[in-house]
């Protein structure tokens, strides 16, 4: 069968969910090959290789930490030619797209980005995207080169697979272009101990109606009796109210999770373009007019203090 | 020494209107209102901040688009840029992002740049990879997502705000940069600007000019194809509750019923 690239997000040898979710979709099309760069990453065969990737290559050098996006590319491309893939899948993260179009640009292949499914087709593999704030659902194909697709988190289920998941050394040599970008420095977002918020099952967020930094204690609160990842809109980011990382929308991180809860939040067109591909869609919001309504599976007309801490209340004694 | 700065803007479908698209699966740009590209404003706004910094400079605004991307590229001028570029032919219909870099890239070079300033994400494609095949497609360092730009004797510095860590990156020029909403808020144009954006030179390139072939663009040159758009259907009513003191309890059922506790 033929092999396909996965590029693998990881956080020092700790894979991200998202990646499992595309070997899944992977093996769909091929045998995963998955590549893993950085400090840490060959410590990432072992859940890889559960998940169904037979070959795993690895290489840790400085250069993928010091500079930006390029020096990932190269190693990509140092893979592409060891492995003659069928495809090469990368998550839909910020770097992950743009180490993708840079990739496919090299190889002389299109790229489609933000796929939500694939399906293996007669002429290669179909992408799902959602467009136009999930408006509109189109099917898309690379129709020049070996695909190269970008997948959003959450598109699939992660599924175990044994596969041999054998590490070898990828042999890498940086360009001339790959030290053009210095990291001049990183520093590690802290941990909030919530799951992140686009891997996560279940998203309660918050927004203008919250009224308030002090108020988001509540969102926090309903979120841990869920499991849940905290989200915001972009007027309570603005506002200095919750960090500008946990924004849902058309410039924040884009969810699908299980099951999303508003509160307090309209529904503009691009607080719903990050949303709106969410299975289940729940709003508390006291105007009955607000847009948001027009999408949820189940609303709630009223004042979110009085309902949202109800609301945990009642769950946790359930759970209780 | 002058600093040429290019930034490169959309002209997309307003967002909050109506986006559909043609019978050939293209977006559809003839009975639809468009605007400057929102995320635009930003890169328009951080050219303008390094000008007002730096001894001398000249910022030129780019878009490859219909006839009706001039009202992107008259907007931007009200803001404050100095003159425009507008890349136009009707070959271009159709084209896919490995297109829209090569002609960007091409009418970037002809027009000469230090620095090339992006939005983080066009509010029509979102794909947010042009800026980085700009970058490839011309050999220069990419420093992408800044939510902070400054430039200084020929270097830029910007912090890129990721996933899971703040970095901070620098590069030497000429380089492209793309910048997030982060970065600041864009000024309105003022009546002012209006006016004398009305006086600013539009300079109009077609393919010839830019010696690319038919054939490397448009629907007919992309490298990848669209075979079907459907309109989502509309989500099925929902239940909805007025709270009368029950809604949290009511709301609990739903969820438990759904699994979800
Ligand atoms: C280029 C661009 C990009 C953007 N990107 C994003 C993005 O990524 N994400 C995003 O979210 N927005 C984004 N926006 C902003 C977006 O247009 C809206 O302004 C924003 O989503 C509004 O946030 P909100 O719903 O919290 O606030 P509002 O629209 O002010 O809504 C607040 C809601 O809270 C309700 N409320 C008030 N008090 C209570 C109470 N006590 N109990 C219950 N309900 C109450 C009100 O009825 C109202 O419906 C973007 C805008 C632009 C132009
Ligand atoms: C709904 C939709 C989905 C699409 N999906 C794909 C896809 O999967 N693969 C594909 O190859 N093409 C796709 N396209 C086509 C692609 O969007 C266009 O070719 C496009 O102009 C480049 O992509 P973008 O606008 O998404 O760029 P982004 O990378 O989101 O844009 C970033 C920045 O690049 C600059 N820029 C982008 N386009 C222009 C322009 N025409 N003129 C001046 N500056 C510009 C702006 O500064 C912008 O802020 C899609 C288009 C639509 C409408």
């Amino acid at each position: 069968m033929a092999e396909v690239l996965v590029l693998v997000d990881h956080v020092d040898g700790a894979v991200r969910k998202p990646t499992l979710e595309l070997l899944t979709l992977a093996r769909r099309i091929g045998d995963p090959v998955a590549v893993a760069l950085g400090a840490g990453a060959e410590a990432t065969a072992g859940v890889l290789g559960e998940h169904g990737a037979v070959k795993v290559l690895v290489s840790d050098a400085p250069e993928f930490a010091d500079y930006l996006v390029v020096p990932k590319v190269d190693a990509l491309q140092a893979a592409f030619e060891a492995v003659s893939p069928a495809a090469v899948l990368v998550v839909s993260s910020a770097e992950g797209k743009e180490v993708a179009a840079r990739l496919a640009l090299r190889i002389g292949s299109g790229i489609i980005t933000d796929a939500t499914d694939l399906e293996a087709g007669d002429g290669g593999p179909v992408a799902t995207q959602a467009v136009f704030a999930a408006s509109y659902t189109t099917k898309s194909r690379v129709s020049r080169g070996v695909p190269v697709i970008t997948v959003k988190p959450n598109s699939a289920p992660v599924e175990p697979a044994a596969a041999a998941g054998a590490v070898e050394a990828l042999a890498v040599s940086f360009g001339e272009g790959s030290t053009g970008t210095k990291v001049v420095s990183r520093t590690a977002r802290e941990s909030t101990g919530r799951p992140e918020l686009t891997e996560a099952a279940i998203v309660v967020s918050g927004g203008r109606g919250v009224n308030g930094a002090e108020n988001f204690p509540l969102i926090e609160a309903l979120a841990d009796s869920l499991g849940a990842a905290v989200g915001a809109s972009r007027a309570a980011v603005d506002a200095g109210w919750y960090p500008h990382t946990s924004q849902v929308g058309q410039t924040g991180k884009s969810v699908s999770p299980q099951l999303y809860i508003a509160s307090g939040i309209s529904g503009a067109i691009q607080h719903r373009a990050g949303m709106q591909t969410s299975k289940t869609i729940v709003a508390i919001n006291k105007d009955a007019e607000a847009p948001i309504f027009e999408l949820v599976d189940y609303g709630v007309i009223g004042d979110l203090f009085t309902v949202v801490p109800q609301l945990t209340e009642e769950i946790n004694t359930r759970k209780g | 020494m002058s600093l040429r700065i290019v930034v490169c803007v959309k002209y997309v479908p307003d967002a909050t209107g109506d986006r559909r698209f043609a019978d050939d699966l293209t977006l559809d740009r003839e009975d639809v209102d468009g605007l400057l590209s929102e995320l635009d404003e930003y890169a328009v706004e951080q050219a303008l901040q390094i000008a007002d910094g730096a001894d001398d400079a000249e910022i030129t605004v780019v878009t490859v688009g219909p006839e009706d991307a001039r009202d992107a590229l008259r907007k931007a001028l009200s803001m404050g840029a100095d003159r425009a570029v507008h890349v136009e032919d009707d070959d271009l219909h159709g084209t896919d992002v490995m297109g829209t870099s090569l002609v960007l890239a091409r009418a970037v070079e002809k027009t000469g740049y230090d620095l090339v300033i992006c939005g983080m994400a066009s509010t029509d494609g979102v794909m947010g990879v042009l800026p980085a095949l700009l970058a490839e497609r011309l050999g220069v360092p990419q420093v992408t997502l800044l939510s902070e730009v400054s430039v200084n004797e020929g270097v830029v510095t910007g912090r890129r705000d990721g996933d899971t860590a703040t970095e901070r990156l620098e590069a030497s020029l000429p380089a492209v940069v793309s910048v997030t909403d982060q970065s600041g808020e864009a000024r309105y144009p003022s009546f002012k600007g209006i006016m004398a954006a009305k006086k600013k030179p539009v300079e109009s390139l077609d393919l010839e000019d830019l010696e690319l072939e038919a054939g490397e663009v448009g629907l007919a040159g992309a490298w990848t194809a669209v075979d079907s758009a459907t309109e989502r259907p509309a989500r099925t009513a929902g239940t909805i509750v007025k709270d009368e003191g029950e809604g949290a309890k009511q709301l609990a059922e739903f969820l438990a019923g759904q699994k979800f506790i």
